[in-house]
């Protein structure tokens, strides 16, 4: 049962040693009370009916794993894309670590993030003096020149006033007065991720420009802003960059953590790198216009950019996929004048190129898909554009206007005519439709590979295969760094989407002597 | 020595309830019962009149000073008063700020831990913030806590709904546990037919009033020294009256689960006392503009 140290197994390969094998059908036989194989496949069985599914599509007291994270997670993925800021979590320290690991994991990167860890006396007599040490020493230990404020749970409940509580700070001198605190109320119990990436946004708009507007003056800089949204996919930021320097457009990118959520590894530890600067938020409002990659999550960014800043916010969708990059990119030059260069073109007809060559493959091809509400609604955008079929479309934290919206979406190809889609589910309801619905392939984070895995222990011809394009992905590696957005973002969906597809046609085709008259080199 | 007795004490803000339960915690140590009061109020002003002082230091001010609960000691928070009544104050943040619910509940936590509830004593009263705004102010009747509530009310019709309120309160936690109303104590204000209402009322909710508490200008004086009437004044007759109610809740038996009732049924309750007068539906909703022109 021990280990050689010249030769140290992980759990798998090692527990399927003789050994190993009988010490844990022991403990199974002993120990653990097990229902009998056959009790436990009967019910597994039952969990692939139709009949289960309508049971499970009544189900009202809970959530089986939700598809969506909370509010201060957004906060400090929003926190982060600014320059030397720290995001700082009022409340308590749990919550802190669980938002570090969790970014850990996706991006594996450090992610430098602090709480004021909020304790039992914090909790009677309220935060005010944890918010009062936290700030300064926070301040003097990692030297930020801009600390970014959300909260949890704890402090939310007991009702802890953010504004006040940093006000009193800085009047009883624990930081600076002049000293960046912009701060966003994120309780956890309500909205998700992405709400909370929205509020902590605002909060930073609100900090640096409410007060500031005399002289601001809209398209004064001649700039576009860009807002991302609650963005894990650094290829998207980058190509943002790039789309815009090959137009010759000035723009801001407002929240843009590039650089410190994939820094070299040079022997240094770098706890900031890049980022949008406090002066480049300043000077927002008198950029032309702000554009919202992510419409759907950006609401209380985008009253505040039409109330505050005067502008108005083009309706545009999420660039993913062909028609609405080109929406994007015409609505770009139309604002700023300037031209969609030659570059430009030639990369969307290298798209177009490739997707004609793939078309034949992905044609028909049934796709279900779960995630946030803008990636899902510009993934089926994108699997309509190919002649893929959409099963189902399942956002958790999305309203009844999204779904019309989606719906409408599909209605208009048709491919998308016996899609559904599902908002306020959860990813049980998902596995469900995975059993009734059959399509070819899934389509979202890491948690459904245990989806997948149960389509598979009802029979190979069950399964249905994870394509992991969403947040979080944790068992993968570098796919962080790939890009969604744009005809670049398109070119590497696809290439993923397709090469699926070949992958799991090899799997099917490898029979010798029996499948394997398709098992081509050509494909 | 007999099993420790837990009692809570509940009843509208204002009503009496400190002063009556150290009046009656009083009462019970002159009969030579070893009691120990726990107040559970931000405002820290349940113990004052055993211990002639202004506002004992309460176990969660102690906590924020010293920087947590754990770095005290039961010595610190606890003080002995007259005749040895054993005092604690829960505290509590500053109104508009934190959660005094929570200082509730990590007080009677640290004393459960701490040992404060040692085999010698006969009685824990628990004086809890008149409106049970949250689930913390509803500790002392969890489980193992106090299962025995006294509900301190008067003749006034407020008083009256917040103790029919308790009452319904108490039936959540009485159907899962031992907690028990024990009965109304009666603290008057002089209304008329105050003790029949009472008793009403008391029938209605399924229990009885154990006691009518008159009212008698010496509890005032008494105050005024930080005293209880007992201690200071013990021939007094109203000092009788606490003694009398200490006898009768060493000798209290009667431990119902409520019956609160309904708003319609109070209402016709206070209406039948004259407490309220009958609503006259034709004005409600009638502007005073709107009833001179009519």
């Amino acid at each position: 049962m021990s280990q050689e140290v010249e030769n140290i197994q992980p759990s798998y390969p090692l527990f399927r040693t003789d050994e190993y094998k009988e010490n844990l059908a022991n403990k199974r036989a002993m120990y653990e009370e097990r229902h009998p194989q056959d009790q436990i496949d009967e019910v597994f069985q039952w969990t692939t009916t139709q009949e289960y599914q309508e049971l499970n599509f009544q189900r009202e007291a809970i959530t089986v794993n939700p598809a969506k994270a909370c509010q201060p997670l957004g906060a400090v993925l929003c926190a982060l894309g600014f320059e030397k800021t720290m995001p700082y979590v009022h409340g308590s320290q749990g919550c802190v670590a669980y938002f570090r690991t969790y970014f850990n994991r996706h991006f594996k990167e450090p992610i430098s993030c602090v709480s004021d860890s909020m304790t039992e006396d914090a909790a009677v007599f309220g935060g005010q003096k944890n918010m009062f040490a936290g700030l300064e020493n926070a301040k003097a230990l990692y030297k930020p020149t801009m600390i970014a404020v959300s909260t949890t749970c704890m402090a939310e409940v007991i009702g802890d006033d953010l504004n006040a509580f940093i006000n009193n700070a800085k009047k009883e001198g624990h930081i600076d007065q002049d000293y960046p605190v912009p701060f966003a109320h994120t309780p956890s119990f309500v909205g998700s991720h992405t709400t909370g990436w929205d509020n902590m946004f605002e909060g930073i708009a609100r900090y640096f420009t409410l007060n500031y507007m005399e002289g601001k003056e809209v398209g004064s800089n001649g700039k576009i802003n860009f807002v991302p949204g609650f963005e894990t996919y650094l290829g998207n930021f980058r190509v943002i960059h790039r789309m815009m320097k090959e137009m010759g457009v000035d723009y801001t990118l407002l929240s843009d953590p590039t650089e410190v959520l994939d820094t070299p590894a040079d022997g240094h530890f770098n706890m900031y790198a890049g980022g949008t600067t406090i002066d480049e938020v300043k000077d927002a409002p008198n950029a032309i216009t702000t554009v919202l990659l992510q419409p759907w999550q950006l609401e209380k960014t985008k009253k505040f950019v039409e109330a505050t800043w005067k502008q108005d916010v083009p309706k545009l969708n999420i660039p993913m996929g062909l028609e609405w990059t080109d929406q994007l990119l015409m609505k770009i030059s139309e604002l700023t004048g300037k031209p969609i260069p030659k570059s430009l073109e030639v990369e969307r007809g290298r798209l177009v190129d490739m997707m004609t060559d793939s078309h034949a493959w992905l044609h028909g091809k049934k796709f279900a898909l779960y995630g946030d509400a803008d990636f899902a609604l510009g993934m089926t955008k994108f699997l309509l554009e190919m002649g893929a079929e959409v099963t189902d479309v399942l956002v958790n934290h999305a309203n009844k206007r999204w779904k019309k919206a989606c719906e409408e979406v599909l209605k208009a190809s048709p491919y998308g005519q016996s899609a559904t889609v599902h908002i306020g589910k959860d990813l049980w309801h998902f596995r469900s439709l995975m059993f009734t619905n059959k399509p070819d392939f899934m389509i979202g984070n890491s948690y459904g590979k245990f989806i997948q895995r149960d389509t598979v222990y009802k029979g190979d011809e069950f399964e249905v295969p994870l394509i992991r394009i969403g947040f979080p992905i944790f068992d993968r590696h570098h796919l962080h760094r790939m890009t969604t957005l744009g005809y670049e973002g398109a070119m590497y969906m696809l290439t993923t989407l397709v090469n699926a597809l070949l992958e799991q046609l090899d799997k099917e085709t490898r029979g010798m002597g029996t499948t394997d008259y398709n098992y081509d080199l050509i494909r | 020595m007999a099993k420790l007795r837990q009692c809570a004490i509940y009843g509208k803000g204002g009503i009496g309830k400190s002063t009556t339960t150290q009046n009656l915690v009083a009462g019970l140590a002159e009969l030579g019962k070893k009691v120990m009061i726990v107040g559970c109020d931000p405002k820290a002003d349940s113990t004052r009149l055993i211990l002639h002082a202004k506002a004992q230091n309460s176990i969660m001010q102690m906590a924020a000073d010293a920087g947590s609960v754990e770095d005290l000691e039961l010595e610190d928070v606890l003080k002995v008063g007259y005749r040895d009544i054993k005092c604690v104050e829960s505290g509590g943040p500053e109104p508009g700020v934190g959660c005094a619910g929570r200082g509730v509940i990590t007080a009677i936590n640290f004393l459960e831990e701490e040992g404060a509830y040692d085999e010698n004593l006969d009685f824990v009263f628990y004086d809890v913030l008149g409106d049970v705004v949250c689930g913390g102010f509803a500790m002392p009747i969890r489980e193992n806590k106090a299962q025995e509530i006294y509900i301190v009310c008067s003749g006034e019709m407020m008083a009256m709904y917040a103790a029919n309120n308790i009452a319904k309160g108490i039936v959540k936690y009485a159907n899962s546990g031992g907690v028990r109303l024990a009965g109304l104590i009666c603290n008057s204000r002089n209304t008329a037919r105050e003790d029949e209402l009472i008793m009403e009322l008391a029938r209605r909710l399924g229990t009885h009033m154990i006691h009518f508490v008159p009212r008698d200008n010496v509890v005032q004086r008494a105050e005024i020294r930080r005293m209880t009437v007992i201690e200071y004044e013990p021939a007094a007759k109203q000092a009788q009256e606490y003694r009398d109610l200490a006898n009768k809740i060493i000798n209290n038996t009667q431990l119902v689960i409520p019956t609160p009732i309904t708003m319609d049924e109070l209402e016709d309750l206070l209406m039948e006392f004259g407490v309220m007068e009958e609503v006259d539906e034709s004005i409600v909703g009638q502007t005073a503009a709107a009833e001179a022109t009519a």
